[in-house]
């Protein structure tokens, strides 16, 4: 991609000007093979697959031609290296560095590589183009969409697709007032987890008396499994930047602060140059496009601390104390980073501004549900066929969202649960499957929104193990100032510990239910007050797993080692041999061909090796 | 001034002071453990939850940090604030089973055992030892390290501290009684539950009695620019 020289752009025709300018050096119809470069695909080896389509353009002389965009995550990362020929759209997956040579010159001559492409699981069809792959097609990609059209460290791309022509129109044609007004009215609630309306929140922060004003993007995202806001700030900075730009134009401030933990190199790479290139242009800073607003964001980078992602502590750390949360009586829009008023909101709400303010809060309104509006961004993972990032119009219902965009559960297995809303969420049983996702909707199954984690689970999952595995989660992060999180979570973590390892009691449950009430009532911050989810919706759905550990010792899913036995079916076993390699203590010794194999308890670590890799049904687990 | 009602009692309270406050300046008992009024409150015990009715909503608060407002109602018993201290008595029981102060508490509260294993701690955690040192005594001698459960009191990387000056301040301060000193000879003991420092104590140039530790009488000379010979002589022996 030619590079334009950097020039401060000093008024919306010069903005204008550039992007027709960008535009024109672009041919639309030009091949341009488009990579995944998240991190995700980077995992799988994308960063071969880049080197190696680098020198084979080299190579060719292709670079008229063809042109290489390396991009943020496009989702589907189940498949990954994720390579798309634009601008056909045809998706080609788990591409690897030796399948590059054909995919060059199959495009140069206008072919398709046939054997790279997604094959459907239900009709065994190839599928050629990216949008008719099942997984996209019930998305409703409008955060997500342009991250395969722009690679993240060129502004070009970004500004090409019309990028900071709406911050344009704010800063010369709405008043802060209007803006607010259009926020409210397009019904978006933050997409951090506690879903309050953001218009109302950006109001009162406008409202609040101050010296000064802060807005804050918290990329804080720390929940098990959890994606989203990385992929954003990582695949598409510069729809962040011009969200906090618009904020903070409505609210008032000339300072804002993405706070990004450093867990996540990739963004806060790609925030910084996204900083650096827009400040270049004069799109951050003083007198933006002339209008007279200055803005400018510093990025600060996070230890890795759950419970940082709570605005209060997070405030706390950007101030250089010790995360630990306050008790909000007097709100962070009054109150918040060193005492002024502060306008906290996450990645996804900040990115969901552009497009609100561009194309009205009318066309936004229309997407989703009475109470949730536009789309949310879930990262869909656990015992799921596509294992990726996933954009839906809020409303879908679960069902939809595993079984048709996530392709169902792996190798014909029953769904047993799907946990929602990260590790304070809830697990939600099959018979709820039909519920319309929504933050409503969600709280009304004992389960949340949260930023949108969503793990799930099938038969071979333990739900008391899925519980104390978030318990220690929880009770790992939590910060440790007020008795009932600090306290509560050790109880319940050791509770949970003995109800898994055979020294569960009567009463037990009854505890757990106990103790969550008071963590709920009394926790200091939202870590501790919802941290009893994913225990009362296990309880509250899987009891009788609970009980069968509790009185039967028993492990329903045969998950929990101490509570399974494993023996041999002699009569069924042919003596084959199989779980003697498979096992990795030597606790199965051979006894000869067509005699039944021996298993020595004292030896084995119920692992399960042998009971997977039996298929015959000799090795009975009880 | 406004005006709310405590349990159904009509009080006039400064407006910026919190329910706490004004529920002790009337003479309501409301629990706590980490709130003292010298230092800035802090909400970690949540034992002085109270519900509290206000814009027609019905929530539960922590009194220590809550502002009165003018027409606020507030519970400081119920069923369900009952239940929560009772819990967290709980929960401190397990932790401290040998602390008088907490089983003393915990019978008040009506709680006689623990559904929990047995720990062995004296300290509960609640920072008023840190709160003071930091806000009243002025050195940041000790501090919160670790987190979560992990938590502890301590000074920097468990090991003598360089700016304590040995007042005791932490120990005067602690509700539970988990930080001692004893001044044996001419050396004052302090110890914490994670460590234990000794200070030399200055001999009154009478009496020949030691009565404060060396440290602790420079920092307050420093403090208070004090001559240098301001405190040779103990407060008993002074003109």
């Amino acid at each position: 991609m030619a590079k334009t020289k950097t020039k401060r752009l000093s008024s919306p025709q010069e903005l204008e000007a550039l992007r027709e300018l960008i535009v024109k050096g672009r041919d639309p119809n030009q091949s341009c093979i488009v990579i995944c470069g998240g991190t995700g695909c980077l995992a799988l080896g994308a960063q071969e697959v880049i080197n190696a389509f680098k020198q084979e353009i080299e190579k060719g002389s292709l670079k008229n031609k063809l042109a290489l965009r390396v991009t943020g995550c496009p989702g589907f990362c189940e498949r990954g290296p994720l390579v798309v020929i634009k601008p056909k759209n045809i998706l080609y997956q788990q591409v690897k560095s030796e399948d590059i040579s054909e995919i060059v010159s199959a495009t140069v001559k206008g072919n398709i590589v046939d054997r790279l492409l997604y094959t459907d699981p239900d009709t065994g069809q190839k599928i050629t183009y990216e949008h008719e792959v099942p997984f996209y097609k019930k998305q409703k990609r409008l955060l997500l969409g342009d991250n395969s059209n722009i690679d993240p460290t060129i502004i070009e791309d970004y500004l090409a697709l019309g990028g900071y022509a709406t911050l344009s129109k704010v800063l010369f044609k709405m008043s802060p007032d209007k803006v607010i007004d259009e926020v409210k009215k397009a019904g978006l609630r933050g997409r951090g987890g506690g879903g309050f309306p953001t218009g109302v929140k950006w109001e009162s922060c406008r409202q609040a008396q101050g010296d000064t004003r802060y807005v804050i993007c918290n990329c804080d995202e720390g929940d098990p499994g959890a994606f989203m806001d990385r992929s954003l700030m990582e695949g598409n900075p510069h729809s962040v930047l011009e969200g906090m730009l618009i904020g903070a134009y409505a609210i008032g401030s000339h300072q804002g602060y993405i706070y990004v933990r450093n867990e996540y190199p990739l963004a806060v790479r790609n925030a910084g140059i996204a900083i650096k290139q827009a400040g270049e242009l004069g799109l951050l800073g003083k007198n933006i496009l002339g209008s007279g607003f200055d803005f400018s964001v510093k990025i600060s980078r996070g230890g890795g601390a759950f419970v940082c992602g709570e605005s209060t502590a997070l405030m706390a750390s950007l101030e250089g104390k010790v995360g630990e949360p306050r008790a909000k009586y007097v709100h962070t829009v009054e109150k918040g980073l060193w005492e002024q008023p502060t306008n906290l909101n996450n990645v996804e709400t900040w990115a969901n501004v552009p497009l609100i303010i561009k194309n009205g809060a009318d066309w936004y309104a229309k997407v989703g549900t009475e109470g949730s509006k536009g789309t949310k961004i879930f990262s869909l993972v656990g015992k799921i066929n596509n294992t990726g990032l996933v954009e839906v119009p809020m409303g879908i219902t679960l069902r939809e969202i595993i079984y048709d965009v996530g392709g169902g559960i792996p190798d014909n297995k029953k769904f047993k649960a799907v946990q929602t809303g990260g590790p304070s969420g809830g697990c939600i049983p099959e018979s709820s499957l039909d519920l319309p996702v929504d933050f409503d909707q969600l709280t009304d199954v004992g389960s949340m929104m949260g930023s949108g984690g969503m793990i799930v689970m099938d038969e071979n999952s333990c739900m008391v193990d899925i519980a104390k595995y978030f318990i220690n989660f929880l009770e790992g992060e939590s910060c440790g100032k007020c008795v009932p999180c600090r306290e509560g979570l050790k109880r319940m973590s050791q509770i949970l510990t003995d109800i898994t390892e055979g020294r569960g009691k009567e009463g037990d449950i009854e505890l757990l239910e106990r103790l969550s009430a008071t963590l709920a009532d009394s926790s200091l911050c939202a870590l501790g007050s919802t941290a009893p989810n994913p225990v009362l919706t296990t309880i509250r759905y899987f009891r009788d797993e609970y009980e069968a550990h509790i009185k039967d010792k028993r492990c329903p899913a045969g998950v929990c080692r101490e509570l399974v036995t494993y023996l041999i079916d002699e009569e069924n076993c042919p003596g084959c041999g199989l779980c003697v390699k498979a096992c990795p203590v030597e606790a199965i010794t051979d006894m000869g061909k067509k005699k039944p194999v021996v298993l020595d308890q004292e030896k084995c670590i119920k692992c399960g090796a042998c009971y997977d890799v039996c298929k015959l049904g000799a090795i009975i687990r009880k | 001034m406004v005006t709310l009602k405590i349990d159904g009692r009509e009080v006039q309270a400064e407006e910026g002071k919190t329910i706490l406050e004004v529920a002790r300046e009337n003479n309501i008992y409301i629990p706590s453990l980490c709130y003292h009024e010298e230092v800035t409150p802090y909400g970690a015990c949540r034992l002085c939850l109270v519900e509290v009715t206000g814009n027609g909503r019905e929530r539960l608060v922590v009194s220590c940090l809550y502002e009165v407002a003018d027409g606020l109602k507030v519970k400081t018993n119920s069923e369900r604030i009952a239940a929560n201290r009772q819990m967290i008595m709980e929960l401190l029981l397990a932790r401290c089973p040998n602390n008088q102060a907490i089983q003393e508490l915990a019978r008040q509260l009506g709680v006689e055992k623990t559904s929990f294993k047995l720990d062995d701690n004296q300290c509960m955690l609640c920072a008023l030892c840190v709160r003071v040192c930091q806000e009243v005594v002025g050195v940041s001698a000790i501090s919160l390290v670790n987190r979560g459960v992990d938590r502890a009191l301590a000074t920097p990387f468990y090991e003598p501290s360089d700016v304590c000056i040995g007042c005791g301040s932490c120990a005067y301060v602690c509700p539970v009684d988990a930080i001692r000193f004893e001044d044996i000879g001419d050396t004052r003991y302090i110890y914490w539950p994670n460590n234990k420092m000794e200070f030399k104590l200055k001999k009154c140039k009478t009496c020949g009695n030691y009565w404060a530790p060396e440290k602790e009488l420079e920092y307050i000379r420093k403090q208070a620019n004090l001559p240098a010979d301001a405190f040779d002589n103990c407060p008993d022996c002074r003109e």
